[in-house]
């Protein structure tokens, strides 16, 4: 073997040796700074600040940290996490870098707004991040819809939601159901009924599939707990009338009260219990039901949702 | 155009092409297709955005370097291997030969814009499925981002024309970032008062402008462009290409090459 195919050799052996090495140490590296590199982007907490450092480049920029918003959202909501410190700021520093990325207000306040584990609990932040998008987009509909939805489902505020769906409505080529949002806020704010147009409105207005799956989720939740409702009123009248609880849907169908044997939104049976309580057959297959669950039941952390949604 | 600029400007043009110049393109190929693939798995709702952002912020950074690199060691090269002996020797005027050098430099970044710009709109096609009335706007990012060349061509040749190649490129890159921040300059200057009022302003109009000429993020919005903005930053570069020319010419006339 000549001198150079030796020097080659070995210089190839040294560089596939080295280049295997240095990334197993950069995976030990990175298990024990696990969510350094995250705060460490945080060092310049400032949008302005970025946006001068950017030189004129602040729209990659605000790529960039937007994606990080989701993939830290993301990482954070699949570990079942209660915290999530680090997206307000993400997002905040997205939209002061790129004003004009609807994208960031519409999705950001979906996952900064709901209780844990479903997004941060932070409906307040939520609210002034989707104005600040209202500020640099006055006519962009959506941002008012998002608006209405933050007050009226993490807030309970229906006064603002109602005010936010009016004015929404008042944009140009701005979708028809906010006039009907904004009507319904004002008469039958609390009503199931009015949470089911809602969460109907999302579905149809979301574009991406985990933010479908998850409206998709609470209307099922919705159609639950109003199917329990209404059967465990059954199941009281039954034993008002014939003095005893009932043990099957049968005796309520011959007694007239049930029509057909009632199935939840997946196609199961609702189950009857002794004690005259409704029952789902799956309750982690309908995540969001607040009716219908078995004593001491505790939902999963991470909701489960179908991947037909 | 004049003959021997001419000649300057395809032999230029040809060296760049034998420096490998436009295996940048490869570089900016890989990352397209990768961007293009990957985004729509890691982020959400941002795919188009991240295409036509990513797209022209690589046009525009890898022709600045390419603009400053090459710019710096048009004539220190020529210098240094004696070859701009030969060329002086024959019917060419200094002059000519800067402003050869500079038609050289600038075809080499408009050609290799061109091809940059293909795949843009080749990862655009991919991600979007179709084109849209708003995408046109990207030419004009496209056509913007080469004006920035100019006058960055312009600058490199005028430093490179009295100094060395190191720091003919630090002062290039300053007036690069000191221009994105020139509309900023201004507004300092407005804050100001009495003579670091004038100072302030006076540099900030002296320092070429790449701000206006940075249109990306609107485009990636598809915001439309001012027609009047495309024929005043049009008429802006090639007024501050011919001054940084001019400079340079003037500088490399009374330069003593023995």
């Amino acid at each position: 073997m000549n001198s150079i195919r030796k020097v080659s050799w070995v210089a190839g052996g040294l560089l596939i040796a080295c280049l295997t090495t240095s990334i197993l140490l950069l995976q030990s590296i990175d298990g024990l700074r696990s969510e350094s590199t995250l705060e460490e982007v945080l060092y310049i907490p400032s949008g302005k600040v970025l946006k001068r450092m950017s030189l004129g480049y602040e729209g990659l920029l605000a790529d960039v940290y937007w994606t990080r918003a989701v993939q830290y959202f993301g990482d954070r909501h699949r570990s079942g996490a209660k915290d999530y410190a680090l997206l307000g700021p993400l997002l905040e520093i997205t939209t002061s870098l790129d004003p004009h990325l609807l994208v960031a207000y519409d999705y950001g306040s979906t996952f900064l707004s709901p209780p844990p584990p479903n997004g941060a609990g932070q409906p307040e932040r939520a609210i002034k991040l989707t104005e600040y998008g209202i500020q640099h987009n006055p006519n962009e509909w959506k941002l008012y819809y998002q608006l209405g939805f933050i007050n009226y489902m993490d807030l309970q505020n229906y006064a603002a939601a109602a005010q936010a769906f009016a004015e929404g409505s008042k944009i140009p080529n701005a979708h028809p159901f906010l006039k009907v949002l904004a009507a319904q806020m004002a008469e039958h704010a609390g009503e199931r009924q009015t949470a089911f147009m809602m969460w109907s409105a999302a579905y149809q207005t979301a574009t991406e599939s985990s933010i479908k799956a998850n409206a998709a989720a609470h209307i099922r939740a919705l159609q639950v707990d109003e199917d329990v409702s209404t059967l465990e009123r059954m199941v009281a009248v039954y034993q008002q009338k014939i003095g005893h609880l009932p043990i099957s849907f049968g005796e309520l169908q011959t007694a007239g009260l049930l029509r057909a044997m009632p199935i939840d939104p997946l196609g199961h049976p609702y189950k009857l219990m002794a004690d005259g309580r409704i029952e789902v057959a799956d309750p982690d297959d309908l995540p969001f039901i607040t009716k219908g669950v078995p004593p001491g039941y505790s939902p999963a952390d991470v909701p489960k949702f179908l991947p037909t949604d | 155009m004049n003959s021997s600029i001419a000649h300057i400007a395809r032999n230029t043009f040809r060296e760049a092409v034998r420096d490998r110049v436009l295996y940048n393109l490869i570089a900016f190929a890989l990352l397209m297709t990768g961007a293009a693939i990957l985004i729509g798995r890691i982020s959400i709702g941002i795919e188009r955005l991240v295409v036509i952002n990513l797209g022209l912020t690589a046009v525009s950074l890898f022709g600045i370097v390419i603009a400053i690199f090459i710019g710096i060691g048009l004539v220190s090269k020529e210098i240094e291997k004696r070859t701009l002996y030969t060329v002086l020797s024959r019917p060419v005027k200094r002059w000519q030969f800067i402003v050869g050098k500079f038609f050289g430099l600038a075809g080499t970044l408009v050609v290799n814009t061109f091809f940059m710009a293909i795949g843009v709109f080749a990862a655009l096609l991919y991600v979007a499925h179709h084109f849209e009335g708003s995408d046109a706007w990207v030419l004009v990012a496209l056509y913007f981002i080469i004006l920035q060349f100019l006058i960055i061509t312009a600058l490199a040749l005028l430093f490179s024309s009295f100094s060395s190649p190191l720091l003919a490129a630090v002062f290039a890159f300053s007036m690069f970032v000191i221009g994105t921040f020139s509309e900023d300059l201004r507004g300092f200057a407005g804050l100001t008062e009495g003579f670091g009022r004038w100072l302030t302003m006076g540099v900030a109009y002296v320092v070429p402008n790449f701000s206006a000429l940075n249109v990306i993020s609107s485009v990636a919005h598809q915001q439309p462009v001012e027609g009047r903005l495309i024929l005043y930053n049009t008429a802006y570069a090639l007024c501050y290409a011919v001054v940084a020319l001019s400079g340079a010419v003037l500088v490399f006339e009374r330069r003593n090459l023995k």
